[in-house]
């Protein structure tokens, strides 16, 4: 080929410059930055007369606490919550979303919304991006079926159990609730029960800490417990404060 | 995320042991209990004999979502069918479904699928669909990580004309084989029993099937271990 064809620059169709700097880039050694993942532990257990879902307040950004009070508990339906683990943008926005979608659908059909809706909208979303949308979710509500529990992946697989953690601290959560879980829990076994086994996801798992956040739904009733534990509080807190003078000039 | 965490976030699959056998008058499927991310145990109590119609059930192999996808799709098209048809799907109509769906996709898809059911014209039947999306229709169908172990085993124990009661125990004795030899496979035995009188399903927990080579009887405590071998040493690791 001659070197003036060579030289006439490109006229239209894509560019792969960029591509190929990237590619250098991470030969290099070079890690792209990552996203505000939320190393969780995200835990739910179907108790007398309802379900009752907990979570930790922990965010973080690689090895650094981003968030130490955040809310994993999401809102889905007056009778349905959902907690979320994953990657922090994907669980809120697919929640969201999909809470959205529940909202009309009551509106149509003047109905309390079902859990069974709501998995299967989480579920088709999550299947359809194969797994990109990293959201791992615990879903629980009571509806006029009776009360759910579901766990859902991100590739879109959901299981039905009568408890159920997830999220890096699942491990820990999980044992707890392998060794103390059993059928007809009360109301406040069950809140026990659940907070206990965030605790040990809060002081056993890394990605997990502070604060415990619990959610007992039961039928016709919902309690959203916001920070129900602080098994972490501050120790020492300046008596000056750490508020700074507005004036800053010199 | 930490690096030893990443097989959790690997895609759920169910190293699985699924069976499906004909009997003189129905079929009867059979699955172990156990899905897995990588080496954690995601759900011990799963259930992979899934329910499409009255008269059809499936089990499920390979990733979860997949498998949960194509038999939520297979499960709406049988439906509509009955509904137009006014009378029950065939076992045939529903594995050509199944099959329809796995070969039209099968780029898409990671799933092994056993269909058996039975209807009035064909009475029971079983049909193997694995990978690629094609059909086979078997007198006894066997799936999943853990039916690597058992084709020798169907091979001889597998008769035309079994009683209903012997194909369950051969079925129940094949997946504890299994569950015995392969890590992906555990828990406990599922069955369905699918003949011109209904539906029965069964489960069969771990102390009811029997100990295979170098299995040890169950054990409330590690203690009791130690204190049943006759020397009273301490364990030196």
């Amino acid at each position: 080929m001659s070197k003036a064809a060579v030289d006439v620059p490109m006229k239209g169709g894509f560019s792969f410059d960029l591509c190929r700097r990237n590619e250098m880039l991470s030969k290099k050694g070079v890690q792209p930055p990552s996203f505000l993942k939320t190393g969780t532990t995200i835990v739910g257990l179907i108790f007398q007369d309802g379900v009752i879902l907990g979570a930790d307040t922990r965010a973080t950004e690689g090895p650094i606490v981003a968030d130490k009070n955040c809310e994993k508990i999401h809102y889905m339906a007056p009778n349905i919550y959902c907690c979320g683990a994953g990657t922090a943008a994907d669980t809120e926005a697919v929640t969201d979303m999909v809470s959205s979608q529940l909202q009309l659908h009551r509106y149509h059909t003047g109905r309390e919304s079902r859990v069974v809706t709501a998995l299967t909208l989480l579920k088709s979303h999550l299947f359809s991006y194969q797994g990109y949308v990293q959201a791992a979710l615990v879903l629980g509500g009571v509806d006029v079926t009776g009360p759910h529990l579901h766990t859902i992946y991100p590739h879109g697989s959901t299981d039905t159990l009568p408890f159920a953690t997830m999220g890096s601290g699942s491990l820990a959560a999980m044992a707890v609730f392998e060794s103390k879980y059993h059928e007809g829990l009360t109301r406040d076994g069950g809140v026990r029960l659940v907070t206990e086994a965030i605790c040990s996801g809060i002081f056993n798992d890394l990605g997990s800490g502070s604060n415990v956040d619990v959610c007992v739904i039961t039928k016709g009733q919902t309690e959203y417990l916001r920070n129900h534990q602080l098994p972490n509080p501050r120790t020492y807190i300046n008596e000056k404060g750490y508020a700074f003078s507005k004036k800053t000039g010199l | 995320m930490d690096p030893s965490m990443a097989d959790l976030n690997s895609p759920h699959s169910m190293g699985t042991t699924i069976i499906g056998v004909t009997y003189d008058g129905g079929v009867i499927l059979g699955a172990d209990s156990r899905t897995s991310t990588g080496m954690y145990v995601a759900n011990r109590a799963s259930d992979k004999i899934t329910k499409l119609t009255d008269n059809v059930y499936l089990c499920r192999s390979g990733s979860a979502a997949d498998s949960q996808i194509v038999s939520d799709y297979v499960r709406y098209y049988l439906h509509q069918h009955t509904i137009q048809l006014g009378q029950p799907a065939t076992v045939k109509v529903a594995a050509n479904l199944v099959r329809l769906i796995s070969y039209n996709n099968k780029n898409m898809l990671q799933t092994g699928l056993i269909v058996g059911g039975w209807d009035k014209y064909n009475g029971g039947k079983i049909y193997g669909v694995p990978l690629g999306g094609t059909i086979i229709e078997q007198p006894f169908a066997i799936g999943g990580s853990g039916s690597t172990y058992l084709y020798g085993f169907f091979d001889q124990e597998w008769k035309d004309g079994m009683t209903k009661d012997e194909a369950e125990k051969l079925v129940v004795k094949a997946v504890s084989l299994a569950i015995a030899r392969d890590g992906a496979s555990g828990g406990f035995v599922r069955t369905v029993i699918i003949n011109s009188e209904g539906v029965t399903r069964n489960f069969y927990p771990g102390d009811a099937f029997p100990l295979w080579h170098e299995e040890l009887e169950p054990q409330n405590s590690l203690l009791d271990i130690l204190s049943s071998s006759s020397s009273s040493e301490p364990m030196v690791s």
